[in-house]
């Protein structure tokens, strides 16, 4: 490490412990209410009570399923819309723009819409993160196949490569990057929008935790379960910036 | 297909290229609406889907004769564009002195990065509790979802900026607001036209989601009394007012893209 990525991460490491003194020390003289923040030692206390708790994996659990089955769906529907929409210079003319114009509006906005359609269960939660992440997957998707160099393409076709080798080889490669990126983009929203479909309207998950605690007025728990959040997207992010340097390292070996 | 590649070739052939493409697009949504309209009148529960022309009905029934509705819209499009000026404003600013030197950038860019990854809606609780139900929650709330794509925008756009231009027309005597003017913005205006886009879509989720969360006043409080009740016809006019202002506000936002960018363009060069 050279010595200007260490004072970097100094510095990095110093706003950070600014930031929790100011936390400390603000909580300890009392100058501000325990009800929009409490003492960092009162939120250990509530957190290391919650991970104990089954309340707190049973919640965890009803996240994670439908997150997972929300990006399931967006994953499905966004490269299978965006692969068959990618075959045509025409088709994609056409609906391009359709799909970017509706992804403009906030898909927020139809939450209610999904609340009454798919009750305030786990379905309209799962029914709001697909569409949303439906949007970047297919777009990206789009984008990745339809600006495959076309020379490649011929090239691969005139040496006589059957379909199924020039799509192996030579468009997946070329499309991976940004198909990954869209990949990401949509695991993030769908990620997000599950928890505050689950803050704004639901029985169960993490987000209706926060928004319960909220309600409760018990700041504490409800600074552990948003530490919790932070925590875990942090890790996420670092998990899929590294996995995305990987792989698409590795396409670019399957180009040379 | 091949066909068409060579019909398009030309002129001629690329303007009706165009003009069935711009049919093409029409009809589907017709066909949408159309579709909508004959299962909405025909199949669907009345209590969850009612068919396009009586949602434009209940536009005018319902949403615009009430004033409670319209000045709630109002209420949440003025939120929109103070938390969007806010946005802009102290993005570019805290955006130009992160990204004015590459040490400012190594050390304190990755924070701005951490700050953009961790999904906000968690926080919207401490917002309301500090706020309160107001406009001034949803505001704050916009504000901390639309500075972040400025600020990263501007400080990716910094890193191009070549130093030596930067060092020349300092020692050429330039003032620091003609060095933003004249080098600096020049060379970041793309990566920040991105920016300006996006801060406007992260704006808009921030401030739909604080409306939505505070269902005891505002937007909220009509989407949930209208849900709460089967009344589906006035949610989707609320629903579609809404989309209409969001729309409005995109529109907006690339006007003043392509008069910064006339701006940019008509910046003499060097």
């Amino acid at each position: 490490m050279s010595r200007t990525t260490l004072s970097a991460h100094l510095i990095q490491f110093g706003v950070i412990a600014i930031l929790g003194g100011a936390w400390y020390w603000s909580t300890a003289t009392g100058s501000v209410s325990k009800l929009f923040l409490p003492e960092p030692a009162a939120v250990w206390l509530a957190f290391s009570h919650l991970i104990t708790t089954g309340q707190f994996w049973s919640a965890v659990k009803v996240t994670l399923t439908t997150i997972a089955q929300a990006y399931a769906i967006a994953l499905l529907a966004g490269i299978g819309v965006g692969y068959l929409v990618s075959r045509s210079r025409f088709l994609i003319d056409v609906l391009e723009p359709i799909i970017a114009g509706l992804f403009a509006i906030p898909i927020t906005l139809f939450f209610p819409m999904f609340i009454l359609f798919f009750g305030i269960g786990t379905g309209s939660k799962i029914a709001y993160g697909a569409s949303y992440a439906f949007f970047p997957i297919a777009l990206n998707t789009i984008a990745a196949f339809a600006n495959a160099e076309t020379h490649f393409l011929r090239a691969a076709r005139s040496m006589g490569a059957s379909q199924w080798d020039t799509f192996r080889h030579v468009l997946i490669p070329s499309a991976l990057p940004v198909l990954l990126n869209g990949m990401r983009i949509g695991f993030f929203i769908s990620f997000a929008s599950v928890l505050g479909g689950e803050t704004l309207s639901s029985v169960a998950g993490v987000g209706r935790n926060i928004a319960l605690a909220a309600e409760l007025m018990e700041s504490a728990r409800m600074y552990a379960w948003i530490a919790f959040v932070v925590l875990t997207a942090v890790m996420l992010n670092l998990l899929a910036g590294g996995l995305e340097t990987r792989v698409s390292r590795g396409g670019d070996g399957a180009w040379r | 297909m091949a066909m068409t590649v060579r019909l398009s070739e030309g002129r001629d052939g690329r303007l009706l290229y165009a003009s069935r493409v711009r049919w093409a697009r029409g009809i589907i949504i017709l066909a949408v609406v159309v579709a909508l309209e004959i299962y909405g009148r025909l199949f669907a529960d009345p209590a969850f889907l009612q068919p396009p022309s009586e949602v434009l009905r209940a536009w005018f029934v319902t949403v615009l004769p009430d004033g409670r509705i319209t000045s709630a819209l109002g209420m949440a499009a003025f939120e929109i564009a103070c938390a969007y000026a806010l946005s802009v404003t102290f993005g570019a600013a805290i955006g130009l002195a992160i990204g004015s030197t590459a040490f400012s950038r190594l050390a304190l860019f990755p924070l701005i990065l951490l700050l953009y990854a961790i999904p906000q809606i968690s926080f919207i609780p401490l917002f309301v509790l500090m706020f309160g139900l107001g406009a001034a929650s949803k505001i704050a709330f916009g504000f901390t979802h639309g500075v972040l794509p400025v600020i990263v925008a501007v400080v990716g756009g910094m890193k191009n900026v070549p130093a030596l231009y930067v060092r020349g027309a300092r020692s050429m005597g330039l003032s620091k607001l003609a060095i933003i003017r004249h080098v600096i913005f020049p060379n970041i205006a793309p990566s920040f036209f991105v920016g300006l886009r996006l801060a406007m879509t992260m704006t808009l989720l921030g401030v739909i989601l604080a409306e939505l969360y505070v269902s005891t006043a505002g937007i909220g409080f009509f989407t949930r009394m209208f849900a709460d009740n089967y009344n589906p016809a006035p949610l989707f006019a609320l629903i579609g007012s809404l989309a209409a202002i969001a729309l409005l506000f995109n529109g907006c936002v690339r006007i003043l893209e392509r008069q910064l960018s006339r701006m940019h363009s008509g910046a003499p060069a060097g």
